[in-house]
């Protein structure tokens, strides 16, 4: 699915978390989103996928606007989100947590004619579980899973509404180098099988350079700049605002 | 065992309820009797309450409203109108369920203090309306001349024996049938708001639907229990709808723990012991009872069913 997004404006207070954004993320592409902190990167997803109400611009889902559809309503028509803080059901198993996510998907959440889970949720849930690798943990109850798995289980319940675009905050945040890899990897070849359009989130510049094929910097709520990774590597603004920075910071 | 619990749970029942319709053949005891008809009607009550409270993390302050907006609507249908029991018992449950849905529709969309807080204030509406409305509730003096024509597919209710068989064949039911709705996909998707409203909403939950949902089953069977607290006190009073009711039922899920379905079941029965037991020896019993619930909240830091199922879980493992 195409997401086309045209001057998009957001603002806090007198803050302009997103000023007059305007980015295009054609079908199946893998992107990322860059920028220093608080540049308005999670505000940016938070506005595609309805968290948010922008105050103006448009949100085109295969130039259709949906800038006025509820989360829900967006979520229906094919964005899935996993947050950058993993966002699951900590009491529930991780078989329980993808039953419950298709269980909503099959538009079955207020049913009452049988018990839980419906015929068929099982293994579709086991599909998805299968999908991202959380079948040796299935019966475990995600509140005591590790932080890994449990941003897998965040993304696995994503996974599990068939969305066509997905948005990833962060996928490999709070991870140690390997983890990040290992995630990353986890990531790319979902990409690839699902034929997803792909936009995700991500601070560590070795991961972006080398898996995303167009980035996008925002900075102050702007579009600094957008390209490949080499033009990226090579813009001028981009070193002084953000590379730069953070090369001196570490 | 464990491949069909909606049998296991529906055998569980036929067990306590044959149990229970036992006893007064081998034993009468009218004390025991009376304990078993007031807590079928708080069992009920406590464990709907539970439904909002456990099950979705909706705590409302208000659920007596329910409670006794049902035993005046069951006592008021049967004064002034030649239903039969049957046929104005449902008629009450049915009425109870629509209010709950119009007051649901006003609370739900608040957040948790506030829900709270409004549910409260909507029961202290509805009971200035019972106290004030004299000539249809019999205002603070409740609602006497009794209930007529109380015989039920042979049950006479106005003897103790089938009130009790009544009481308790109904309370098992309701039980029953809420137990299915925390065991269906819908009591799941309480618990995902519960555990993670944005996330249940992410994954194509409508919050408030969910919630207005469970707030208005929850009052139709806080109503099922008004109707039997009706019968046993042969009408109604507005003490019934009023906020220490409602604290009651809190207590209740409190003590027996708002993890287990049964949990408020046994907080009901804990908190109707301690009264009866209490009140015979002093006249502080609220003193008495709430050293006791502090004690409980101190000391375990969860319900009774609560905690036996934690220490039962580490056992295990």
């Amino acid at each position: 699915m195409n997401v086309e997004i045209n001057h998009l404006t957001k603002s806090f207070g007198g803050v302009r978390a997103i000023d007059d954004v305007s980015l295009a993320f054609p079908s199946g592409s893998l992107s990322a989103i860059i920028g220093p902190n608080g540049a308005g990167k999670t505000t940016f997803f938070n506005l595609i996928s309805g968290a948010f109400i922008a105050d103006s611009g448009e949100v085109l889902l295969d130039r259709e606007d949906i800038l006025q559809l509820s989360k829900t309503e967006r979520m229906r028509r094919g964005i899935g989100r996993a947050f950058q803080v993993a966002s699951c059901f900590p009491t529930m198993t991780v078989r329980a947590n993808l039953m419950a996510a298709v269980t909503a998907h099959a538009g079955r959440w207020a049913s009452l004619s049988h018990r839980f889970p419906s015929p068929g949720m099982r293994e579709r849930a086991d599909d998805v579980m299968e999908f991202v690798g959380l079948t040796d943990v299935a019966d475990v109850e995600a509140n005591i899973l590790s932080h890994g798995d449990q941003k897998l289980l965040d993304i696995a319940l994503a996974l599990a509404l068939e969305p066509k675009v997905l948005l990833l905050d962060e996928p490999t945040a709070g991870m140690g180098p390997d983890e990040r890899w290992r995630m990353i990897e986890r990531v790319r070849a979902l990409w690839e099988r699902r034929k997803l359009t792909l936009i995700f989130i991500e601070h560590d510049m070795d991961i972006v350079f080398k898996v995303a094929s167009s980035i996008r910097v925002l900075c102050y709520g702007k579009v600094l700049a957008e390209g490949t990774p080499d033009q990226i590597r090579n813009n001028q603004a981009v070193i002084d605002a953000y590379l730069g920075a953070e090369e001196n910071a570490t | 065992m464990n491949r069909n619990p909606a049998l296991r749970d529906a055998l569980f029942a036929a067990i306590v309820l044959i149990l229970v319709l036992a006893i007064p053949m081998l034993h009468r005891s009218p004390a025991f009797e009376d304990f078993i008809i007031r807590l079928s009607a708080m069992a009920l009550f406590a464990t709907s309450l539970n439904l909002l409270v456990g099950n979705t993390g909706m705590v409302s302050f208000g659920h007596g409203m329910f409670y006794g907006f049902a035993a005046y609507a069951f006592g008021l249908t049967m004064q002034l109108t030649e239903l039969s029991l049957p046929v104005a018992a449902l008629f009450a449950v049915a009425l109870t369920t629509i209010a709950a849905f119009v007051v649901g529709a006003m609370c739900v969309r608040l957040s948790t203090d506030y829900f709270a807080f409004i549910t409260l204030a909507v029961q202290m509406l509805f009971f200035s309306v019972i106290v004030s409305w004299q000539s249809l509730t019999g205002g603070d003096q409740g609602l006497r001349g009794g209930i007529p024509r109380r015989h039920i597919l042979g049950f006479d209710l106005g003897s103790q024996l089938h009130l009790y068989q009544f009481c308790a064949i109904v309370a098992v039911l309701g039980l029953l049938a809420l137990r299915h709705v925390s065991m269906s996909p819908f009591g799941n998707t309480l618990r995902m708001v519960r555990d993670n409203a944005e996330r249940a909403s992410f994954v194509g939950i409508v919050l408030w639907r969910a919630r207005l949902l469970a707030f208005t089953i929850a009052g139709g069977f806080a109503g099922i229990g008004g109707v039997l607290a009706a019968l046993f006190v042969s009408g109604a009073y507005p003490e019934l709808a009023d906020w220490p009711n409602s604290g009651q039922a809190i207590f209740a899920v409190m003590l027996g723990g708002i993890n287990s379905f049964l949990g408020p079941v046994l907080g009901a029965m804990i908190l109707l012991a301690l009264n009866d037991l209490v009140q015979r020896f002093t006249e502080y019993h609220g003193l008495v009872l709430g050293v006791v619930i502090l004690a409980f909240a101190l000391g375990l830091r969860r319900g009774v069913l609560d905690f036996i199922h934690l220490v039962w879980s580490k056992r295990a493992r």
